[in-house]
């Protein structure tokens, strides 16, 4: 007997005394039923609690959560709905998008109780598949899901409503000429997963890439012309399009999550959606996904962020989560409200995609995507850096290069201010004029409005999410800052002198710091520390290991989002040495990092402790966002399609983190500053310095 | 970027003289004007920490000649006249496109959607 098993037996044993049921000969057969039923009441308990961290509770509450009857497995709202609303008066239903599940909250306990006692066990058919389920049901303390952030559109996507006529898209549609291809030699294929026509050039799906030596005759249908010049005329693309794929989806069917390869084609690519809408998944490598419904006759533009370095893809389904209030009317993101998602039943659609070829390699700026730059991509592990060039160009490469491409979803793993910089910020008189140096998105420009704030950052992209919000901030390096000597009342650097990567750059941008500084202004620095444990209490970047929901952000990392113990492929790290140390570089003697053997800087396992004071910490990019066992109870789609190619791309940046005492004694080592206070904070050394 | 910002910015490009690169002459192409709630106190604290003639400079060259005197009246805190085109000035008047640019050295650096871009390459910082 599995543990697991075990575990559900114990339950069992205690559930069925519990509800005091009789064991006679007479009984068997029904005790045997209800021992099922209440074997797989419990496993749905324990995926709740392992998978989602649901705590289902043993007495009866005024919510339930009811197992096989979510939006994952094919359950609509509306039915749900119906068969819930029969024991009571229902106050919330919480359908959560691709779950298995769903949340009900009664008005009384009575009502959740009579719910449970008709409905757990209850074997129902989905309206919608004609497939049997069977319900089962726990009790919760309280119905509760958290929206995801409010999505926006991936940065370079629109959706274009209304392109084309209802009489156009007849036109188009009827132009397609499925059958007899033969003699004209237009490519055409019916792959596994729907039906495809290529004109202008063949889309070879062996290399992902097009012949550019061999165009189809013909070029591209005359139909498509005025369409063309208007997309041409409005600036939705700067090129006219010479390859066209047509693609076919009947329900059911999809197409994997892919970037269009980037030496194929150029920039812009744009999608016209004929005969029903759909819902596209888009995923940014770091794993954020957005779904847009395309409706019909609209046009999807993909440039820049959005055609590079996204995926997009249809997921093989019948059915897709949309919008209940609007069904199928609303553009763009399907928000994670799940108090009004439900399903809307796929129709045949047709898509017609433009795209230009491609004549020469691809410079994009995402290279970590890009087929033209794989070659130029750094294979090997860096060095620490023997001199102020190489140091120099590390940061560039490891450091700014790598905030630039990710971001949007540093930024959004970024909204929680730490309460102790907050602090320091309200501290401060009216009308002070404070610079946060690496203000990154400038989730502290705004805590203070008594204090003129302004913020610089050597990631453009991270400005400009400042510039969104209305904040003041300009593009600089922490080493050089443009500001004039003198004239701040307080600086704040949080969680940037650890890019730097030698003593003497670190201790640069401080004294950059204290030049910003009026006399008797203040300076407050974050840095990441080696110690992750300190007086015996773990810090919140070693605990959130286990408790991956809910998190947004907390530690000086970008990795609070999700557990990562298991990613790392190899664990070097654990043995590696700490790398080789400036000769002057003395104040970390008292570390307990090993001497070094060589000179490569280790990759670090997240949420593990540092073995290294200088290390490369990657950003990961969950490949699949499932998780083992989520599906198990699922009974309708193939939601893990074996053509399911993720791309999930590493990022390693740069850190040295600093040893208990080595952010004080640099601060210390500098002319005119005195030392304030230096403390520890989750996981940070921290002083605040003043200028004499 | 506002005023007040720019009354801070100053050009670091490598081998300025002492206080050089200051203040930045701004070439905008797009102003905008956004009304900020007015705060007395908050403003008059501002004062005697701007570069007085650079602000006026400044606005004058965005054709927002602001009706401020050479110098703040000693006076300053308690008219309130004066404090309201301050903040005017200062704080309701951005740049979102155009150019700044070292007095001393002549480097341009680019402003798009309000943002200065002031990062210098390798060799000039």
């Amino acid at each position: 007997m599995t543990e697991r098993r075990r575990r559900d037996a114990c339950a069992i044993s205690k559930l069925i005394t519990s509800m005091e049921v009789q064991t006679s000969e007479d009984h068997l057969k029904v005790h045997k039923m209800k021992k099922k039923v209440l074997r797989k009441q419990v496993r749905a308990q324990h995926t709740l609690m392992r998978h989602e961290g649901i705590e289902c509770i043993s007495h009866a509450t005024q919510s339930l959560v009811i197992a096989n009857a979510g939006l994952g497995n094919g359950m609509s709202r509306h039915q749900l709905l119906r068969i819930v609303e029969e024991y009571g008066l229902v106050e919330t239903l919480l359908m959560p998008p691709n779950k298995p599940y769903s949340f009900v909250k009664y008005g009384t306990t009575e009502e959740a109780k009579k719910a449970f006692d008709a409905l757990n066990g209850k074997e129902v058919t989905l309206e919608d598949f004609g497939q049997n389920i069977v319900l089962y049901i726990n009790f919760v303390e309280k119905v509760f899901w958290r929206n995801a952030v409010p999505t926006s559109l991936p940065p370079g996507l629109m959706v274009i409503e209304k392109i084309i006529s209802p009489e156009e898209e007849r036109r188009m549609l009827e132009s397609i000429d499925w059958i007899g291809d033969e003699d004209t030699q237009n490519a055409q294929k019916t792959l596994k997963h729907r039906r495809v026509k290529h004109f202008g050039y063949e889309f070879c799906y062996d290399n992902n890439n097009v012949d550019k030596d061999k165009p189809l005759p013909g070029g591209l249908p005359e139909i498509c012309d005025l369409f063309l010049e208007k997309c041409l005329k409005q600036g939705y693309i700067k090129h006219k399009p010479d390859q066209l794929t047509i693609n076919q989806y009947e329900p059911g069917q999809g197409i994997p999550p892919h970037i269009d390869t980037h030496s194929a084609f150029e920039d812009e690519i744009i999608s016209l959606s004929l005969g029903a809408e759909i819902v596209m998944d888009f995923k940014h490598p770091d794993g954020h996904t957005v779904a847009i419904m395309l409706p019909r006759c609209s046009l999807l533009v993909m440039a820049g962020e959005s055609r590079y370095l996204w995926t997009h893809g249809i997921t093989p389904r019948k059915y897709d989560v949309v919008q209940a209030s609007e069904l199928g009317q609303k553009v763009g993101t399907i928000t994670a409200d799940v108090g009004d998602l439900t399903l809307n039943r796929r129709e045949t659609r047709t898509s017609f995609t433009f795209r230009k070829v491609r004549r020469s390699p691809c410079n994009c700026i995402y290279p970590s995507v890009c087929d033209s730059q794989k070659g130029q991509q750094r294979q090997v592990q860096p060095s620490f850096p023997r001199n102020e060039m190489e140091a120099s160009k590390l940061e560039q490469e490891y450091v700014h290069k790598v905030y630039e491409e990710i971001a949007t979803h540093f930024s959004n793993t970024r909204h929680s201010p730490w309460p102790r910089i907050v602090e320091f910020l309200r501290s401060l008189p009216k009308g002070s004029i404070v610079a946060d140096v690496g203000c990154g998105n400038g989730k502290y420009l705004g805590i203070n409005e008594d204090l003129y704030m302004v913020g610089c950052d050597r990631s453009k992209n991270l400005v400009d999410i400042c510039g969104e919000k209305n904040f003041q901030a300009f593009v600089c390096d922490a080493l050089s800052v443009p500001i004039r000597s003198g004239s701040c009342d307080a600086c704040i650097s949080i969680a940037v002198i650890h890019h730097f990567s030698t003593a003497e750059r670190r201790l640069a941008t401080i004294r950059e710091l204290v030049r910003l500084l009026r006399p008797g202004g203040m300076a407050l620095i974050y840095v990441w520390a080696m110690e992750q444990e300190y007086k015996n209490q773990k810090s919140k970047y070693l605990k959130e290991k286990n408790a991956s929901k809910d998190m947004d952000e907390e530690i000086n990392t970008g990795m609070a989002q999700r557990p990562l113990c298991d990613q790392m492929p190899d664990s070097s790290s654990q043995d590696s040495a700490c790398s080789d140390r400036l000769p002057d570089d003395s104040k970390d003697e008292d570390c307990d990092a090993k001497p070094a053997a060589d000179s490569r800087l280790p990759v670090h396992t997240n949420r593990t402790s540092f073995h290294s004071q200088d290390l490369l910490v990657p950003w990961h990019l969950k490949g699949s966002t499932k998780k083992k066992g989520e599906n198990s109870d699922t009974v309708s789609f193939p939601a893990g399609s074996k053509e399911q190619q993720e791309l999930s791309p590493v990022f390693h940046r740069y850190y040295h983190v600093f040893c208990e005492g080595e952010l004080e004694a640099a601060c210390r080592s500098l002319d005119g500053v005195r030392v304030q206070k230096s403390y520890y904070d989750q996981g940070n050394w921290c002083v605040v310095l003043e200028k004499l | 970027m506002k005023l007040l910002t720019h009354n801070l910015l100053s050009s670091h490009v490598r081998g300025l003289r002492p206080g050089g690169g200051f203040p930045l002459q701004i070439q905008a192409s797009e102003v905008r004007v956004r009304p900020v709630p007015f705060n007395a106190a908050f403003v008059a604290r501002l004062v005697p920490r701007l570069r007085w003639a650079a602000l006026l400079e400044a606005a004058e060259s965005l054709g927002h000649p602001s009706e401020l005197p050479p110098e703040p009246a000693p006076d300053y805190e308690a008219d309130e006249p004066f404090l309201r085109r301050v903040h005017h000035v200062l704080l309701e008047v951005e740049v979102l496109e155009g150019v700044l640019q070292c007095p001393d050295s002549g480097r341009r650096f680019p402003i798009s959607k309000g943002i200065p871009n002031m990062l210098l390459s390798e060799e000039e910082a």
